[in-house]
């Protein structure tokens, strides 16, 4: 039993409710930087919206030789985009943002448009569908949005969607849609209030991150930092298996073992000086964490790593379950320690944790 | 030059593990260097001369970085599963030989395939000889090569790590033997090529240069079957790159290495390469945009832990360098 249970306090859990059930698909984030607005703008000394739709925020410390260290987490989420209406009914076609599984659509309750119009991706009934057909994967150009006959002009092309779930406690546990990335932008905002004054913290609350990292390039560009930390939320798969092998040995990450450190993925191999840094910190405050299996995947850091003449970076992820998908299900007590580990890790930030060469 | 070559493609370095091998490279280019420095990413620089009235600041890089594995997963028997680090072909591991960067070593072993049928990487383990998790010493995020000794068969070598250490050797030589140049040259020893010219890309906007030379191998097109649809072979001199996938090489440079190599009389060929790539696309499309090319070396069986260059290719690559590095650079 690793786990260390803290219960994140009733304003944390109300603001990580109000996060997960906006709506911001990549590219139209502006719920949630609204909510972000509120949240930091009397804590942070400065802030500022960019080009692109991050926000910049930046939380001052004081004395010499302060690194300047930036934590990203994104605000968008995977979602849907309406691309048109049928021709000769009241159902819209649309296209998908971001990765999702198609197989994941049909039945859907979703919400349209700013609005948050209810409809439902609609599904054949069984009663209609033939064996073959249920074998078949149904492609997204067969599917329709269905919001009802007085819809109107209501809704329009580029008006995005999401999964209609709505934030629920279950236990020790959350269910929401979107807890990649509302976790980590709530653990942002949480750090932005307790930040050490010996540092400069630097957090972007990044757009677009779900179709290729673009609101952190730009973030990083601006802000040159000495190094960073992409906030995010990654897949924990531990579940029972039923194939050839003996054990589960591609689970990524897993429910209540802590906050998981990254050493690799597609996009950034992590700098070891951060690696320990971030494990040592655990260790010394004995908080359980996890090292999340190197692999696929990516986040922020990926762009942020390469931006100028090279930033240090590395990753921390809140494990989830069902990524992706319409409900994901993650421990209270792993958002918890992921505050926690990168809280106090802030605190050891010294310039001599980068004085040297990257090394093992 | 051959004992430079050894020690350099015998030390490990898979890509963000370059450590090791930029402390022998370090020592390597010793006090030939006005200047050197590490960056943000690993990749080591070193510079030498500075800009005269005809001179240019010229960045030339070859990757430091090679193909590896790292750990994911330890089983209840001990056995380590495992992800890579750029591009492996799961048909080369197999029964391969591996070295941990603290020193452990295993073999690569696979189970349950179907004969005749290609592996994939999930298929494949690391057996260290440990007989459970506890007693195994790899973790987790722990990171390997491949592990197989320098061949030297004369006029050709083997090596698990020519790409790129190959080209390591020839800027270190080149750096070594350049006399006096109006231009500032700056010899990036870049990182994290392999998973995508990552380091190149810091170390190009942190140089700067007005224009920039990836150094790195080519795939040889004169194996039995030519079934690499290659113009290039070894033994045939340096190849000025053309294209590959990453880049179109600056049409002014190729015609200057070319004329170049003419005068000097240095045997050359040229590359077309349909698929990879090299750090020039990376200096390319650093800032505004920067001239650049690539010299290349001819490479049989590259990412096999048996890669052969030509070793009159790589005496001639450092003499082409060295002349293009010793005049003004014409870009008409």
């Amino acid at each position: 039993m690793t786990e260390k249970i803290t219960i994140m306090d009733k304003k944390q859990l109300d603001l990580l409710e109000k996060l997960c059930n906006a709506t911001a698909v990549s590219g139209d984030e502006f719920e949630v930087r609204k909510i972000v607005r509120e949240e930091i703008d009397a804590v942070a000394d400065e802030v500022t919206v960019d080009a692109l739709g991050n926000v910049l925020a930046i939380k001052k410390g004081r004395g010499a030789n302060k690194v300047r260290v930036m934590l990203a987490a994104h605000m968008d989420e995977i979602g849907l985009m309406i691309v048109k209406k049928d021709d000769d009914d009241d159902l819209f076609q649309f296209e998908l943002v971001g990765g999702i599984d198609d197989r994941q659509l049909p039945g859907k309750a979703v919400l349209v448009g700013r609005d948050h119009l209810p409809g439902v991706i609609g599904a054949k009934p069984i009663h209609m569908t033939t064996k073959k057909e249920r074998q078949n994967k149904i492609k997204v150009s067969e599917m329709r949005i269905d919001l009802g006959p007085d819809i109107g002009d209501k809704v329009e092309p580029g008006d995005r969607a999401t999964f209609a779930t709505r934030f629920a406690v279950l236990g020790p546990s959350v269910c929401a849609k979107a807890l990649d990335d509302r976790f980590g932008v709530a653990i942002l905002i949480q750090l932005l209030r307790q930040a050490p004054d010996h540092i400069d913290l630097l957090a972007a609350f990044t757009v677009q991150e779900e179709v290729g990292l673009r609101g952190a390039r730009v973030a990083a560009y601006a802000f040159e930092p000495d190094m960073a930390v992409a906030v995010d939320a990654t897949p924990a798969h531990d579940l029972p298996h039923w194939d050839e092998e003996d054990e589960n040995v591609h689970y990524n990450t897993r429910l209540n073992e802590g906050p998981a450190i990254y050493v690799m993925d597609r996009a950034t191999i992590a700098d070891r000086r951060l690696v320990r840094w971030l494990q040592e910190t655990a260790e010394d405050m004995g908080l359980p964490f996890q090292l999340r299996q190197p692999g696929g995947g990516g986040t922020d850091a990926g762009v942020i790593h390469k931006t100028r003449s090279g930033i240090p970076s590395i990753s921390v992820s809140v494990p989830a379950r069902y990524a992706h998908t319409a409900a994901s299900i993650a421990r209270l007590s792993d958002w918890a320690n992921t505050v926690k580990l990168l809280g106090a890790a802030l605190e050891r930030v010294t310039p001599d944790l980068l004085a040297g060469e990257r090394r093992n | 030059m051959k004992s430079l070559i050894k020690k350099l493609v015998e030390t490990p370095g898979p890509s963000g593990f370059e450590y090791e091998i930029r402390d022998v490279i370090r020592q390597a280019i010793g006090d030939t260097a006005d200047e050197v420095r590490v960056d943000a990413l690993g990749s080591l620089i070193a510079r030498k001369g500075t800009k005269s009235p005809d001179g240019m600041r010229v960045m030339i890089s070859a990757h430091i970085d090679e193909i590896g594995l790292m750990a994911t997963h330890i089983d209840e028997n001990g056995f380590v599963r495992f992800t890579n680090i750029g591009g492996i072909n799961p048909l080369t591991c197999y029964g391969g030989r591996v070295l941990f960067m603290d020193g452990t070593r295993g073999v690569i072993g696979m189970d349950g395939l179907a004969r005749g049928k290609m592996p994939k990487l999930s298929d494949l383990f690391i057996d260290v000889g440990a007989g459970s998790k506890a007693s195994c010493p790899v973790k987790v995020g722990d990171v390997c090569g491949f592990e197989r000794p320098f061949l030297d068969l004369g006029k050709r070598m083997v090596a698990k790590s020519m790409d790129d250490r190959i080209a390591a050797a020839v800027a270190i030589e080149t750096l070594r033997r350049l006399g006096s140049t109006p231009h500032e040259v700056h010899f990036v020893f870049s990182t994290q090529e392999e998973v995508g010219l990552r380091g190149a890309t810091t170390a190009a906007y942190g140089v700067d240069p007005d224009v920039g030379f990836a150094v790195d191998v080519t795939v040889s097109g004169d194996t039995p079957r030519r079934s690499n649809k290659m113009a290039t072979a070894l033994g045939n001199g340096p190849a000025i790159k053309v294209r590959d996938a990453s880049f179109i090489a600056d049409p002014r440079l190729v015609d200057w290495m070319i004329t170049t190599a003419e005068k000097a009389g240095i045997p050359y060929q040229l590359e077309v390469l349909e698929k990879g790539g090299t750090d020039g696309r990376a200096i390319q499309l650093t800032r505004a945009g920067v001239p650049a090319s690539c010299v290349s070396i001819a490479c049989r069986y590259i990412h096999s832990p048996s890669e052969m260059v030509d070793s009159d290719d790589v005496e001639n690559a450092v003499k082409l360098l060295v002349k293009l590095l010793e005049s003004p650079i014409d870009l008409e």
